[in-house]
């Protein structure tokens, strides 16, 4: 199976940080907001180098999607960014209205989204927003895997006009895809190839699931692993092309399975290949306290549940 | 520069144009929009300064958002009547394949208009973004906008009230519709708005009003007024007090026109108190 090294465990909110470091640099045009969570952001730099492009809107996220939504009327591409859920549930019928009904070039940047934000509990950790989001006509939906895939998409979405969801978050996770890999929107990255099960991850889940197949490799099952890191418009060809090959698949998410990248597939899969598909995501439940070893056990979300739903979805085959 | 006669003229045939729009699809806000017609004649035709043609940056030239996207009736007629798209083109009021949706939006690519509004609220925020734009780009021209009263229980107004006094958003002017009504009856009766002028001014705005928002020259004066009052560290904001159904007698002193539409004999009165002045389309 094809290697991957963690590089060293790094948060995906630093990504993002690094990323909008380099477009302060690069693109005059980016601007950055942001509701009273600077440093839970890492968008120190950005600040420190570009004050003029900074604008700190308090406690008031309402008004910062609809600030961003204006600035795009001038040419500007603002980066709204906060806690996922404030990002999302908290404001959505501004964004629905002023940005995506309005067709304006928001990138709304949500970090600290799951159950991974940990200890705060579930009054932050939102399970809901890929659904939310990618329910939106026109916006484009991201959930990137690590740092370096969050820096690069970060700054893919400043080229592409139209509102964009991209969703990371708080741990340090391994950080494993190549530092120079080019993040095109819509394309899934073919992991590991393999013949008995399609295992299709986003996010956090995505080292999880090589882990998972590394394990499965020595039960001698050969797992696929697809990294879908845009889940809105979604890479039909990739899923399809691999589940035709295999014949089953696990879908693997930090997210509830209504609404998440599980339906999304399940979609794709029912309209032209039907197939047995799994799910790994939370079950219809708030998430609770603790730290995000302990969340992502006690709710599935890890290899070993990816490995328990390849063993169920293959016996379905 | 239109003198105060044509003008006038202007507003009586917008006034047709609204109440010709709402009767012919049996639904809309004449309400409202006939308590702002002279505020939209005013600043499109009078105050702003507007370039040719439409372009969505608006660098270079005013932009005005209307939160209170209720009314678009009257912002229809007058962006048509500006010369954005044809006068005909009234004649699709809110019908199917529209670009005159029931509320203003961009996604049909009306011209003149920059964001979609209705969901109340929200018009003030993206005014303040439009307004950080311009000052970004070095553009010195002015961002308006429109509120209803009671579209200010919406509490991301406060959100923004707050943002544009304490960043110094002096290159916005911001209106309030004071016509004291909303759907469900009286605004102090619904929920209480108090003395609009007294909070603006505690958040930090510099706050003018205009007392009879239905007479042109207070209007255009009033708009003037608070121009000259940009730059100077503070937003503008405008309270303006109008009569909801102005110009149509049986219209006024009431909500009950909110977003109603005259009957056919309704409108034949209506129309006969405000004769044709610059031709129906």
């Amino acid at each position: 199976m094809t290697k991957y090294t963690d590089q060293g465990k790094q948060d995906t909110r630093s990504g993002y940080g690094a990323g909008m470091t380099e477009l302060g640099r690069t693109n005059p045009n980016v601007v950055a907001l942001c509701a009273d969570l600077v440093g839970s952001l890492k968008i120190e730099t950005f600040i420190e180098e570009n004050p003029e492009r900074f604008f700190q809107v308090g406690i008031a996220e309402a008004n910062m999607m609809g600030m961003a939504a204006g600035l795009t009327i001038g040419g500007k591409i603002p980066f709204a960014s906060t806690f996922a859920n404030f990002a999302t549930g908290r404001v959505y019928d501004q964004i629905r209205q002023s940005i995506a009904y309005s067709d304006k070039n928001v990138k709304i940047c949500a970090s600290h989204a799951g159950l991974t934000l940990g200890e705060d509990g579930a009054t932050h950790q939102i399970l809901e927003d890929i659904g939310l989001m990618k329910m939106l006509p026109g916006m484009t939906v991201i959930n990137p895997c690590d740092y370096n895939q969050t820096k690069a998409a970060t700054i893919a979405i400043a080229e592409h006009h139209g509102p964009v969801y991209l969703r990371f978050g708080r741990p340090k996770v391994a950080n494993f895809t190549p530092v120079d890999q080019k993040f095109e929107i819509g394309k899934a990255l073919m992991l590991n190839e393999g013949t008995d099960v399609t295992i299709i991850a986003t996010g956090h889940l995505v080292w999880e699931a090589l882990i998972a197949a590394e394990s499965l490799e020595n039960q001698g099952i050969s797992a696929e692993v697809i990294n879908i890191h845009t889940i809105k418009p979604l890479d039909d060809k990739a899923i399809l092309d691999s589940v035709k090959k295999t014949g089953c698949v696990v879908t693997a998410e930090e997210h509830n399975y209504l609404g998440g990248l599980g339906e999304s597939v399940a979609r794709v899969l029912a309209s032209n290949h039907p197939a047995p598909q799994e799910f790994v995501a939370t079950q219809d439940t708030f998430g609770e306290s603790g730290t995000p070893e302990q969340l992502m056990e006690k709710y599935g979300l890890n290899n070993k549940a990816i490995e328990e739903a390849v063993l169920k979805v293959l016996k379905r085959k | 520069m239109p003198n105060t006669q044509e003008l006038q003229d202007l507003v009586v045939q917008v006034r047709r144009d609204i109440l010709r729009m709402v009767h012919k699809v049996n639904s809309g806000h004449p309400g409202g929009s006939l308590g702002c017609t002279e505020f939209f004649v005013a600043l499109y035709n009078e105050v702003m300064e507007l370039k040719d043609g439409f372009d969505m940056d608006g660098i270079g030239e005013d932009l005005f958002f209307l939160s209170n996207g209720h009314i678009s009736p009257v912002f229809y007629s007058v962006l048509a009547r500006r010369g954005y798209f044809p006068i005909e083109e009234l004649n699709t009021f809110r019908l199917i394949d529209s670009r005159l949706q029931g509320h203003p939006t961009t996604h049909e690519g009306l011209p003149g208009v920059r964001v979609a509004s209705g969901s109340l609220g929200q018009g003030m925020s993206v005014a303040i973004g439009a307004a950080q734009a311009k000052k970004l780009n070095g553009d010195d021209h002015l961002v308006f906008s429109l509120h209803g009263d009671g579209e200010l229980q919406e509490g991301q107004n406060w959100e923004a009230i707050m943002y544009a006094a304490g960043n110094k958003v002096d290159n916005l002017i911001s209106t309030v519709d004071r016509n004291g009504q909303q759907i469900d009856g009286a605004t102090e009766d619904v929920l209480p708005i108090g003395d609009v002028a007294e909070k603006f001014k505690v958040f930090g705005w510099d706050v003018l009003e205009i007392e009879d928002g239905n007479n042109l020259e207070q209007v255009v004066a009033g708009l003037k007024e608070a121009k000259s009052r940009t730059g100077k560290g503070k937003p503008v904001c405008i309270v303006m007090t109008t009569e909801m159904g102005n110009g149509v007698d049986f219209m006024m002193h009431t909500h009950a026109w909110h977003g109603k539409a005259p009957s056919d004999e309704q409108l034949a009165n209506a129309l006969e108190q405000n004769p044709e002045t610059l031709g129906d389309y």
